[in-house]
């Protein structure tokens, strides 16, 4: 079994680059949501120089719509979204120092060699697990973009939300090793 | 003619959209508890209790399943005695906007270009067949775009065959692997024309999971398929593992003698339908 650690955001470099592809991840602190929406805003500003609504350096972003919250929670169900239309984008944020994506599904190429360069993860949740996620979500607010709907960025206080890290700092990919282990026919 | 009020059908679809995006039928219960039994790989075995224990806590807590409560795709099988009061596709609709503003279920319809979100999930998606009998069924399956953006529709030329048609579904289980929610159901509709193909591939997804396929010849086919797509180690949410898909549903129907069209319609494990008669 891989290892398992307890980490709290922001996340250093120390942080990410002891994490390898395979282990298991519990976050406890501000993580931000962001889909690709809130990305397109994001880089529209940092094209334009201009101040981003959220800090990124050492941060976590979290590729999550929340469902709405009922009365009396702090969210709906909030499980990630698939990842790769977050890829354009990915890259800019990391080389300002994001440290840490959670999502689902496979990244790119690009994204992947940004990781290794400027030393960040990528992190899966289980998709469609909304319901077991929101459990680890103890505050919700949005900070920017609310005319995005479900697509606003959030600042979410988790508290042990529960991730395997995919890509690490030195270009392991869990996905293709996972398959690759499994796989009895040529794909 | 039998009529129906429109505020039956308002009501009774509001209730269904709720309860399909809360409740995780029985059938998929019951297909993942089957799915940790054959799972070899450890990680894929933890994932599938996730999937079980998650569907407990949506239950209990009246949350949804996932946070993607889908576009709501409405089969509507009106019976040709019965007729609706007022406009019957309002009342869809208007159940529709009901239950997810009421059932605080996320609104993820949005216009194509300036992706500006319409803010009550319409408008709906609707397949309309007239049948026999006074009867309106209607069956709501919220579809969630993960597993709808893997889902892929080829024109083969007839030489393909079923060696032809299996490669191709096989292949885009494959190339989709974590991103559509694995285990998924396979839809698959063979036949019909271009649009024909992908509502019969959709529709296959209605069939309860663990019933067989009440078409003797398509029911191999869909077992053989299975076990191709279950050797590509995609795994529970691609992390690699025995249970890539949960099963493989198939709808066929005669095509052109020049055709053989095959959808491949991914459904998530969040596989959702609720039926309503009226």
């Amino acid at each position: 079994m891989d290892a398992e650690y307890h980490l709290t955001t922001p996340l250093s470099v120390n942080d990410v680059e002891s994490l390898r592809s395979g282990d298991r991840v519990t976050l406890t602190g501000i993580v931000y949501t962001a889909r690709d929406a809130a990305h397109r805003k994001l880089l529209e500003l940092i094209e334009k120089g201009e101040e981003l609504p959220i800090p990124i350096e050492g941060q976590v972003i979290y590729y999550v719509g929340p469902s709405p919250a009922p009365p009396g929670r702090v969210i709906g169900a909030a499980g990630p979204t698939t990842s790769y239309r977050m890829d354009p984008f990915a890259p800019k944020l990391l080389e300002l120092g994001l440290k840490g994506m959670i999502g689902k599904g496979k990244r790119s190429k690009e994204v992947i060699e940004a990781m290794v360069r400027y030393k960040a993860v990528y992190m899966a949740a289980v998709g469609g697990a909304g319901a077991l996620m929101a459990k680890a979500i103890k505050a919700a607010r949005v900070v920017a973009y609310e005319e995005l709907g479900p697509e606003a960025i959030r600042e979410l206080k988790v508290e042990k939300l529960p991730v395997v890290v995919v890509n690490d700092t030195i270009g392991n990919d869990l996905y293709q090793e996972g398959q690759e282990k499994y796989r009895t026919v040529s794909a | 003619m039998r009529e129906i009020p429109a505020q039956t059908i308002v009501d009774a679809v509001r209730d269904a959209c709720i309860r399909a995006n809360i409740e995780l039928g029985n059938d998929v219960v019951e297909a993942l508890k089957r799915a940790v039994d054959d799972e070899e790989s450890d990680v894929g075995k933890d994932i599938l209790r996730k999937l079980l224990e998650n569907a407990m806590i949506a239950r209990e807590e009246r949350i949804p399943i996932c946070q993607d409560t889908g576009v709501a795709v409405l089969f509507v099988e009106l019976g040709q005695g019965a007729t609706a009061t007022g406009d019957l596709y309002q009342a869809l609709e208007e159940g529709v906007r009901k239950g997810y503003q009421e059932g605080f279920l996320r609104k993820s319809v949005c216009d194509p270009f300036t992706r500006k979100n319409t803010g009550d999930n319409t408008p709906i998606i609707v397949h309309l067949s007239l049948v026999p009998g006074d009867r309106l069924r209607i069956w709501v399956v919220p579809k969630g775009g993960g597993s709808e953006n893997m889902s892929r529709l080829f024109m083969l030329p007839p030489a393909a065959g079923w060696a032809g048609v299996k490669e191709k579904i096989v292949q885009t289980v494959a190339e989709a692997g974590p991103n559509p929610c694995p285990p998924t159901i396979i839809g698959v509709g063979i036949g019909g024309n271009f649009e024909q193909s992908a509502i019969l591939a959709k529709k296959s997804l209605l069939r309860p999971l663990g019933t067989p396929n009440p078409n003797p010849r398509l029911d191999p086919m869909e077992k053989e398929l299975l076990k191709e797509i279950n050797k590509t180690g995609v795994g529970p949410q691609g992390l690699g593992g025995r249970v890539t898909s949960l099963a493989v549903h198939i709808l066929l129907m005669p095509c052109h003698i020049a055709s053989l069209p095959v959808a491949v319609n991914i459904q998530c494990h969040a596989s959702r339908h609720v039926e309503i008669v009226l």
